[in-house]
């Protein structure tokens, strides 16, 4: 059995070290918000919080995971209410929106380090979130309404 | 002398002829070229019997690994990481950031693991990282490579000493012979090239000059 954290609630799960910490999230813990896009750590569909790092949880194995804190866009907050949230509702940012659960947890990882980012900044750290709808240009502007610039 | 006397001569003549072919002699090298993937003992430099020479020969053996795509891809001057055999620019786009691990949101060990991710492909090793831009390699010459590993400045603070072990040791370093997917490793292994560098650092650390090509 390995033991991990989600979003603040102990869990132990009997898996293979090397799950990808995703099939843990969705198959095994129910939690379907984090997608499964490419498989490959190349689109950030899935990303997530490790220790508050963002991580691709498509690649990420359980191992890497067992006793460490990870937190989903279900628990980015309870009442959906973080500031990232509320500027990408305001916004209308998403428009499929299956990528748009990944950015926000890579936006989140970001602000969480560099509360005031630059362009660049956000560009950057974006800059491994396919979205095939093309909403970079608002996902750009609500991160920078959320950071309050 | 008569035709009947020239008659055994001719005989043997058209034999010759008619036999395989006998290769010319030509000169023997001082070593044998190896293989692409091999790399050659300290050893073989010992017919050279100058100790600058020889250390600067070893030094170059060493440096078929040390400017091999595997290690240089993340050695580059600028903040993007390579990736094959073309030093590719690095996809998905990441910058170095400022300790070489990437920045908030986008790290390497956003997505590089501890070891080879073999269905995605994604190349790991404990502590993924780029060398910082002082120990860029890409497309630097066996020469240039020398001076920095040599300097303490550019090197990481480290002796010669501590420069071989991190060459014997680095799990890093030691990923260039298990690279995963379909990525050509490194030439010789691990301990070879640490070999090389013990040797090298034995004889003097004696850096080969600007024409010397690996």
């Amino acid at each position: 059995m390995k033991k991990l954290t989600v979003n603040g609630v102990a869990h132990e799960v009997e898996a293979d070290d090397d799950m990808p910490l995703l099939w843990v999230l969705r198959d095994l813990l129910g939690l379907t918000g984090t997608k499964y896009g490419c498989g490959e750590a190349l689109c950030g569909a899935c990303t997530v919080h490790l220790d508050g790092r963002a991580v691709r949880a498509c690649v990420t194995p359980l191992r890497r995971a067992a006793g460490h804190e990870v937190t989903t866009i279900e628990g980015l907050s309870t009442t959906g209410d973080h500031p990232l949230q509320r500027a990408w509702v305001e916004l209308g940012v998403p428009q499929c929106g299956f990528c748009q659960a990944g950015q926000l947890m890579t936006a989140a990882a970001l602000l969480a380090e560099i509360p005031k980012p630059t362009d660049d900044d956000i560009d950057h750290s974006l800059a491994g979130n396919l979205c095939r709808c093309g909403t970079y240009l608002r996902i750009r502007a609500a991160v920078r309404k959320a950071a309050g610039s | 002398m008569t035709a009947l006397a020239l008659a055994p001569l001719a005989a043997l003549a058209l034999a010759a002829c008619s036999g395989p072919p006998t290769p010319a002699p030509t000169a023997r090298p001082l070593t044998v070229a190896p293989a692409a993937d091999a790399l050659r003992a300290p050893a073989a430099f010992d017919a050279i019997a100058d100790r600058a020479q020889r250390s600067q020969a070893l030094f170059v053996e060493a440096s078929r690994v040390l400017t091999h795509p595997r290690c240089v891809n993340c050695h580059p001057a600028d903040d993007t990481p390579r990736q094959g055999d073309d030093h590719a620019l690095h996809d998905p786009p990441v910058v170095r950031g400022p300790f070489g691990r990437g920045i908030p949101g986008l790290g390497c060990a956003t997505c590089h693991q501890d070891r080879n991710a073999e269905l995605a492909r994604i190349p790991g090793a404990p502590g993924w990282h780029l060398a910082p831009p002082s120990m860029a390699w890409l497309g630097r010459s066996p020469a240039q490579i020398c001076v920095q590993l040599k300097d303490p400045a550019q090197n990481g603070g480290r002796t010669l000493a501590q420069v071989a072990d991190h060459v014997a040791n680095d799990a890093i370093v030691a990923w260039g012979w298990q690279p995963g997917a379909d990525r050509a490793p490194a030439p010789g292994s691990q301990a070879q090239l640490a070999e090389l560098v013990r040797a090298w650092i034995d004889t003097g650390a004696a850096c080969p000059t600007e024409e010397a090509k690996r």
